[in-house]
């Protein structure tokens, strides 16, 4: 990776290895005297934890793979065995099992940091991209792993997920049963998923490694959202941030291990303890905590797509398409925009209306032709997996110049309203489809939509322009009077 | 492409080339496609997973109003004998205001036996209703507790997400009291 001139050691080892292969050299730039910003605070701790996180959950999974039968008549009992009769067996069940969940914490903070602080923006978008990439195999990685204990939870999870697929139409059937290898889900979907759960890691190691190279490339974003112009707005990554890492890594690993030796259990579900029986079906099937949202933005179609829907959303499309052109905010006439988002309010309520049942079992308003042409499974599995898809594409749906939501009054209350909603949804997705919890979720569905899709571009064209600082370092001296000096 | 400058015709050799990297590159995606093909197909059912594709079963406890539940493929298969009411409840609905259009009459190819897939054709689950105390929903037939889908004495879906009826698998009746599935 180093060409041109290089600096030698004084070990004689390390020179004599650093001439050949220069990765001494290399380890030097990129993470003892990289430039980085100066002003970075807390919430830029939780790359490097997700990393360790990332290592954690390799070497636990490894060895606890050493342990466990990948057949579904010997995978409970394998998994018991580890916590009963294998050396420290608990531990490394323990520190693997809660070790997801907190690599998903990590994980979910840092991409909310890139939200808030516009990590995304130019010349970042393919570094965010990655990032997202790496959440999505995280998540197929976190689901195949949660099968392997073969239990009531693992069993009826996976039965659901792998039903997702035959919402697609024609070929759907045949997808499920080609994915689980049987007519149901039995030993060779078990195998085939603890083969892939010990691949994606190192699939996801791959990409970390494009993420960490593309960060290298353009450089760490900061709180200011202003890029570093001279040497007074950065400081060398080592000792300043390799500390300062350190740090917040001891106490986010504490939270951790809190967990792992006091409540073992209680991120999971007591149903899992039960082995997997294919005739019975638990109660209430719910996924793991960092997968509700989505269960919530899947569960909140109750409704399909019909003519009045359709109509609707062909009038927002239309009423919002000036958002996605090159005119500025100025040319766009609100007035048209809100005019024709009446009639298109007044057909999706009407399309919604038509499909929604009452307690009687009739239809909340009867209107001709309402039936469904996309049935609702269908749109509950396109808006989970657009829900993610928006992340995708965020770098390109916001085209307002300013990064940091700092700088940007109007996005923060829309960014920080989104982690109420995402709140909501989590505990939407934990609750039975009924009642009361069904229409909040699928009015939080609606904002988490329509922030990406509506909000963002809107923002983009409308939201005023504010003067940035000048630099890093002038915006960090600008605020002394916090520093309070005793003496 | 070509370095020799005594190369007097560039077009018709610019041509060649294209030519040929046309079929090199469709040998290689045959070769790549006949590669994969087997990665793919492995993941399906394997043989001796096709072999279990039928279950016989024996209805002659059964009483009426009872059910039982018998593995087809790894999956229960639902058997009730209905009783008169349900049969007659199944028969007077309007199939019209039906989601998924069946008369009971293609659903039971013998009235008082019920036989059906006992998955729930939104995500999979298995439907409560089987047993004495089980919550058999607003119709009276079986009711899905993980997203509340309401299937009636037919086995039809007419309240909550599941798109379809609950499916019926091919069965046969080999004598008066045992059945053949699939």
């Amino acid at each position: 990776m180093a060409s041109g001139k290089r600096e030698q050691f004084e070990n004689p080892v390390v020179e004599w290895v650093d001439s050949r292969l220069p990765i001494f050299t290399m380890m030097q730039k990129e993470y003892g005297v990289f430039p980085t910003p100066k002003n970075f605070n807390y919430f830029w701790n939780f790359g490097a934890i997700a990393m360790f996180m990332l290592i954690t959950m390799i070497v636990s999974g490894i060895v606890l793979a050493m342990h466990y039968t990948a057949h579904s008549t010997l995978a409970f009992d394998s998994v018991e065995h580890i916590m009963r009769d294998v050396y420290y067996g608990w531990l490394l069940r323990y520190i693997h099992a809660n070790g997801a969940s907190f690599f998903f914490i990590a994980v979910y903070i840092h991409l909310y940091r890139g939200l808030y602080y516009g990590s995304y923006k130019k010349p970042r978008e393919l570094l965010w991209i990655l990032g997202v990439a790496i959440f999505l195999l995280m998540m197929a990685t976190a689901f195949m792993g949660y099968v392997l204990p073969w239990g009531q939870m693992s069993f009826w999870g996976a039965q659901v997920i792998t039903s997702f697929f035959s919402a697609i139409p024609g070929v759907g059937e045949s997808i499920v049963v080609w994915l689980r290898g049987g007519f149901s889900l039995d030993n060779p979907t078990l195998n085939r998923f603890f083969s892939l759960h010990y691949l994606l890691p190192f699939v996801i190691v791959g990409v970390v490694f494009l993420h960490i190279w593309a960060l290298h490339v353009t450089g760490s974003n900061n709180p200011e959202g202003v890029e570093p112009k001279t040497k007074k707005d950065t400081l060398p990554f080592h000792p300043y941030y390799t500390m300062k890492d350190t740090f917040g890594l001891m106490a986010f690993v504490t939270i951790y291990a809190v967990f792992v030796f006091f409540f073992p259990n209680s991120l999971g579900h007591a149903d899992n303890y039960i082995p997997a029986n294919p005739i019975v079906t638990p109660a209430h099937i719910v996924p793991e905590w960092y997968f509700l949202p989505f269960y919530a933005i899947l569960r909140a179609f109750t409704f399909g797509v019909n003519a009045y829907l359709l109509v609707g959303l062909g009038l927002a499309a239309v009423a919002f398409y000036p958002l996605f052109t090159k005119k500025k905010g100025s040319e766009i006439s609100l007035i048209l925009m809100a005019g024709i988002m009446v009639f298109s309010g007044a057909f999706l309520l009407a399309g919604y209306f038509s499909q929604l049942e009452l307690d009687s079992g009739a239809k909340a308003l009867v209107l001709p032709y309402s039936d469904a042409f996309v049935d609702a499974k269908l749109c509950g599995v396109l808006a989970m997996f657009g829900s993610i898809a928006l992340l995708f594409v965020l770098p390109f749906l916001d085209t307002h110049p300013v990064r940091s939501a700092r700088y940007r009054p109007w996005f923060k209350i829309g960014v920080l309203l989104l982690v109420v909603d995402v709140a909501i949804l989590t505990v939407c997705g934990a609750k039975p489809a009924e009642g009361f919890w069904v229409p909040l979720s699928q009015v939080s569905m609606l904002y988490y939509m329509g922030f990406f899709v509506v909000g963002i571009p809107f923002l983009s064209k409308f939201e005023p322009i504010r003067d940035l600082p000048k630099s890093i370092h002038q915006s960090v001296l600008a605020k002394p009077q916090k520093i309070v000096v005793k003496g | 492409m070509s370095t020799s400058p005594e190369d007097t015709k560039p077009v018709q050799d610019e041509t060649k080339r294209d030519f040929l990297y046309l079929t090199a590159a469709s040998m290689g995606a045959v070769a790549a496609g006949s590669v994969v093909w087997p990665l793919v197909d492995q993941m399906n059912p394997s043989a001796d997973t096709l072999a279990l594709s039928t279950t016989e079963a024996d209805l002659s406890a059964v009483q009426e109003g009872q059910s039982i539940t018998v593995m087809w493929r790894g999956a229960p298969v639902f058997i009730r004998r209905r009783t008169v009411t349900e049969i007659e409840e199944a028969r007077a609905v309007d199939v019209s205001t039906l989601r998924d259009k069946e008369t009971d009459e293609q659903r039971a190819k013998r009235p008082e036996w019920l036989i059906m897939t006992g998955i729930c054709t939104h995500l999979g689950c298995v439907p409560l209703g089987q047993k004495q105390g089980d919550q058999k929903g607003e119709y009276g037939g079986w009711f899905c507790p993980c997203h509340g889908s309401h299937y009636d004495t037919a086995g039809r879906i007419r309240k909550g997400p599941a798109p379809k009826n609950l499916v019926i698998p091919p069965y046969e009746f080999l004598t008066e009291t045992t059945i053949k599935i699939g």
